[in-house]
C-alpha cells in the first residue's frame, strides 16, 4: 500500500534536516502505529506525505499503490487514496461543512473519472455516516470546524474519512485533546473503516489510543529515523518504561 | 471665495460639453441652483482630501474616454426574477425595450415628463437630498448631475410593489457619456425593490435620490456591468423616516474606474440602513466606495459591509463615515471593510471614520487586508479539492457577509452565480 524508502526531508526555509532516512512499508489492510518523543519527525512525515508546502525532500521516495506521490499536488494524492486526519483541523469561516464535503467527494470522483454524486444521494450518505459518529445536523450545516469543540473536530475528521473512503489513512495525533469517551467514539469510527483494502498509519504519543485501535505493527521514531519496529507489545513497553530505555538500547 | 483658475477652467470646460434640458419653472430653478453649487466648489481635483485615493480626472474631463463594448454570452442577470424592466441605452430611455410603465402599488414616470409637469413629490425631491448631502463634504459631480441629467426615472411607491423595478443599463456606443438622475419616493408603509444592472455607458454619472417615509422599506440590488473600460461615478442620497428600512447592495466586477458614494441620513427613530458591496477586480481596476451615514434620530441601526477581492494591479478604496449627532442616542452603528489580496500586486486603501456626539451609542468599525489563508487552502486540497476550486471557495466565503445583506434569496443566488462565474474565468493556473 505505502512504501517509504530512505526518505530524507529538510525544512525549505532553513537548513534543518527533519527526516533522516525513513523506511516504512505498510501492507494492504494493516494498521501501523508510529510512536516517538516530541520532535522526532512524526508530524513532519504526515505533512510531507500529504503534500504540505514548506518541506523539501532531499532523498528517498514514497509510493502509494506503486505510484510516486511526492511529485503529486495535494489534491492528486487525495484522489489517489491518501487521507490525513489533521492534528489541528482547520476552521474555515464561510464554507459550509456539507458543501465542503460534497465538493471534495465530487472533485475526487471527477479526478478518478467516476460519476459525480447527486445532492440527494450525498445527503443520504452523509446522514447515515454522521449518525454513527454522533454528529448532528447542526454540525453539518455550520462552517467547517467553526465553533466545534476539540472532540467534534476530530469526529469531523473521521466523518470525512468515512465519506471519502481513502485507501491509506494517516491519523496525526488524533487522540490529542480527547477525553476517554470521545477517544472511544473516534476509535470505533476508525475500526468501522478497517478492511482488507484500507491501511492506517496512526501517529501518537501515547499507548492509550492503541488500546482501542489495535495496531499490527508499532514503530518507534527518533531523530528522523525509525529506530525500532515490533508488534502491539512494543507500545505497551513504551507505556511502562518511557522512551529512554529504547533509545538507550539502540544507542 | 473665487475658484483657482485651473479648477474654474476645468469645470467650465466640462460644462461646455453639456446642455441642461428644458422643463417646468421649478425644475429650471432646481437645475440652476445645482449649477451654482457646482460652480461654487468646482469639479474635484486629485489634491482634494476626499479624492486622495481616487484620481477624479477621468470622471471630470470634458469628454468621456472611449470604452470598448464587451461581448458577453452570459445569461442576463435577474433573468428568472419576475420584474418590471426599464431599459436605458447609453443613458437614454428605450421605450420599445422596456415594459409598460405601470405596476400595482407604484407610479412611474420618465424624468423628462416629471420635470416638465408639476408633480409635487418630484418637486420636493429632485436635487433636494443631493443638496442636503453637500454638507459637510461637497459632492460636485452630484451637483453636476442634478444640473445636467438628461434622463432618468421617477418612482413613487404608495403600497407594496407587485414586483421589483429593474433598471437595465445597456452600453452600445464606445463614446457615450451618460448622466441619469432617478428620484424614488417610498410613502408611509410602502415597500419597493429596485434592481440595477449593466455597464450603462463609456462614462456614467448617476444620482439616485431615495426618500423613505415612516414605516417604508426600500431594497436596492445593483450589479455594475462588466465592460472593462467603462467608468462610473454614482451617488445614492437617502433620507429615512421613523421605523423605515433602506438596504442597498452592490456587486462590481470589472470596470476600469468606479466611485460609488452612498449618503444616508437617518432622520426618524428606529430606522435601519444597510449598505453593502461585494467587489472583485483584476488588472486595470480601481474601485472606490465612499459612504457617509448620519444618525440624527434615536435607536437607529446602520451597517456597512464592504468586501473587495483584488489581484494583479487592481486597487480598492473604502472611505466610510458614521456621524452620530448629539440627539441620536441608542445608535447602533457597524462598519467593516475588508480586502482579500490574491497576489502581491494589489492595493487597498481604507479610511474608516467615526464622529460621535451622543453618549449612549454602540459603534464599531474594522478594516482588514489579507491574503488567502494558506492553512485553509492546504486543508481543502488535502481533501481532494483542486487549487483553483479551493481558492474560489475561500473567496466566496470571504464575500459571503456582504452577499448575505441581500434579503431576497433568488436575487442573492443570481449575484452569487455571477461572482462564481467571474472567479472561474479569472482562475490562474
Amino acid at each position: 500500500m505505502l512504501e517509504i524508502k530512505n526518505l530524507h526531508v529538510k525544512l525549505e526555509e532553513e537548513d534543518k534536516a527533519i527526516l533522516k532516512g525513513v523506511d516504512l512499508s505498510v501492507g494492504a489492510g494493516e494498521v501501523h502505529a508510529i510512536m516517538g518523543p516530541n520532535g522526532s519527525g512524526k508530524s513532519t512525515m504526515s505533512y510531507v506525505l500529504s503534500g504540505r508546502d514548506g518541506y523539501e525532500v532531499t532523498a528517498g521516495s514514497a509510493a502509494l499503490l506503486g505510484k510516486d506521490i511526492l511529485a503529486m499536488e495535494p489534491e492528486e494524492r487525495a484522489a489517489a487514496g491518501l487521507f490525513l486526519a489533521f492534528q489541528y483541523p482547520v476552521e474555515i469561516p464561510g464554507v459550509g461543512n456539507m458543501t465542503f464535503l460534497r465538493t471534495a467527494l465530487n472533485a475526487q470522483r471527477k479526478a478518478r473519472g467516476e460519476e459525480e454524486m447527486s445532492a440527494a444521494e450525498f445527503l443520504k450518505l452523509i446522514r447515515a455516516k454522521a449518525k454513527d459518529l454522533q454528529i448532528d445536523a447542526d454540525m453539518l450545516k455550520r462552517p467547517v470546524n467553526m465553533g466545534f469543540s476539540g472532540g467534534e473536530k476530530k469526529r469531523n475528521e473521521i466523518l470525512q474519512m468515512a465519506i471519502l473512503e481513502p485507501k491509506m489513512c494517516i491519523l496525526d495525533e488524533t487522540d490529542s485533546g480527547l477525553d476517554v469517551d470521545a477517544m472511544k467514539l473516534v476509535a470505533s469510527g476508525v475500526n468501522a473503516l478497517r478492511d482488507a483494502g484500507r491501511s492506517f498509519l496512526v501517529i501518537t504519543h501515547y499507548q492509550r489510543l492503541l488500546d482501542h485501535i489495535v495496531p499490527d505493527v508499532v514503530h518507534i521514531m527518533h531523530d528522523g529515523r525509525i529506530i525500532k519496529t515490533g508488534g502491539a507489545d512494543l507500545a505497551l513497553e513504551v507505556e511502562r518504561n518511557g522512551y529512554a530505555d529504547i533509545l538507550g538500547e539502540v544507542a | 471665495m473665487a475658484l483657482a483658475q485651473g479648477r474654474h477652467d476645468a469645470t467650465e470646460a466640462r460644462l461646455a460639453t453639456l446642455r441642461a434640458p428644458s422643463g417646468a419653472g421649478w425644475a429650471q430653478v432646481a437645475r440652476g441652483d445645482a449649477l451654482a453649487r457646482l460652480r461654487a466648489t468646482g469639479l474635484p481635483e486629485r489634491r482634494d482630501e476626499y479624492w486622495k485615493y481616487t484620481r477624479p480626472d477621468r470622471l471630470t474631463s470634458a469628454d468621456a474616454p472611449r470604452a470598448a463594448i464587451f461581448d458577453t454570452d452570459e445569461t442576463p442577470l435577474y433573468d428568472d426574477i419576475d420584474r418590471l424592466r426599464i431599459v436605458f441605452v447609453d443613458g437614454v430611455f428605450d421605450a420599445d425595450a422596456s415594459d409598460d410603465l405601470s405596476l400595482a402599488g407604484i407610479e412611474i414616470e420618465r424624468l423628462g415628463t416629471a420635470t416638465s409637469a408639476d408633480i409635487h413629490w418630484v418637486r420636493d425631491l429632485y436635487g433636494v437630498l443631493e443638496t442636503r448631502g453637500q454638507t459637510p463634504v461637497a459632492r460636485p459631480l452630484a451637483a453636476l448631475n442634478t444640473a445636467m441629467a438628461t434622463d432618468g426615472i421617477v418612482i413613487r411607491a404608495t403600497g407594496r410593489a407587485a414586483k421589483p423595478v429593474s433598471l437595465v443599463y445597456l452600453h452600445k456606443s464606445e463614446v457615450s457619456d451618460a448622466i441619469l438622475h432617478h428620484c424614488i419616493k417610498i410613502e408611509s408603509g410602502a415597500d419597493l425593490t429596485v434592481l440595477e444592472n449593466g455597464p450603462a455607458a463609456a462614462r456614467f454619472n448617476k444620482v439616485m435620490e431615495v426618500d423613505v417615509a415612516d414605516g417604508g422599506a426600500f431594497h436596492h440590488v445593483r450589479a455594475q456591468g462588466r465592460d472593462h473600460e467603462r467608468q462610473a461615478v454614482t451617488h445614492i442620497f437617502a433620507r429615512l423616516g421613523t421605523e423605515s428600512t433602506f438596504k442597498s447592495f452592490t456587486m462590481t466586477v470589472n470596470g476600469v474606474l468606479t466611485r460609488n458614494e452612498a449618503i444616508v441620513e437617518l432622520t426618524g427613530d428606529n430606522a435601519v440602513a444597510h449598505v453593502a458591496g461585494a467587489i472583485v477586480g483584476d488588472t486595470d481596476f480601481h474601485h472606490d466606495d465612499t459612504v457617509f451615514i448620519t444618525h440624527d434620530a434615536v435607536n437607529c441601526e446602520s451597517r456597512q459591509v464592504f468586501k473587495k477581492v483584488l489581484r494583479n494591479g487592481a486597487t480598492g478604496v473604502f472611505q466610510g463615515k458614521i456621524l452620530v449627532k448629539a440627539d441620536a442616542q441608542k445608535t447602533d452603528g457597524y462598519q467593516i471593510s475588508q480586502a482579500l489580496l490574491l497576489d502581491d500586486d494589489a492595493q487597498f486603501y481604507a479610511k474608516p471614520e467615526l464622529e460621535i456626539y451622543a453618549d449612549d451609542v454602540i459603534c464599531s468599525h474594522g478594516s482588514t487586508t489579507g491574503a488567502i489563508d494558506e492553512d485553509a487552502m492546504f486543508y481543502l486540497r488535502s481533501r481532494g479539492v483542486p487549487k483553483g476550486e479551493a481558492q474560489d471557495l475561500l473567496v466566496l466565503a470571504f464575500l459571503a457577509e456582504a452577499i448575505e445583506e441581500i434579503e431576497d434569496k433568488a436575487i442573492a443566488d443570481d449575484i452569487l452565480a455571477r461572482l462564481d462565474a467571474w472567479l472561474i474565468r479569472h482562475r490562474r493556473a
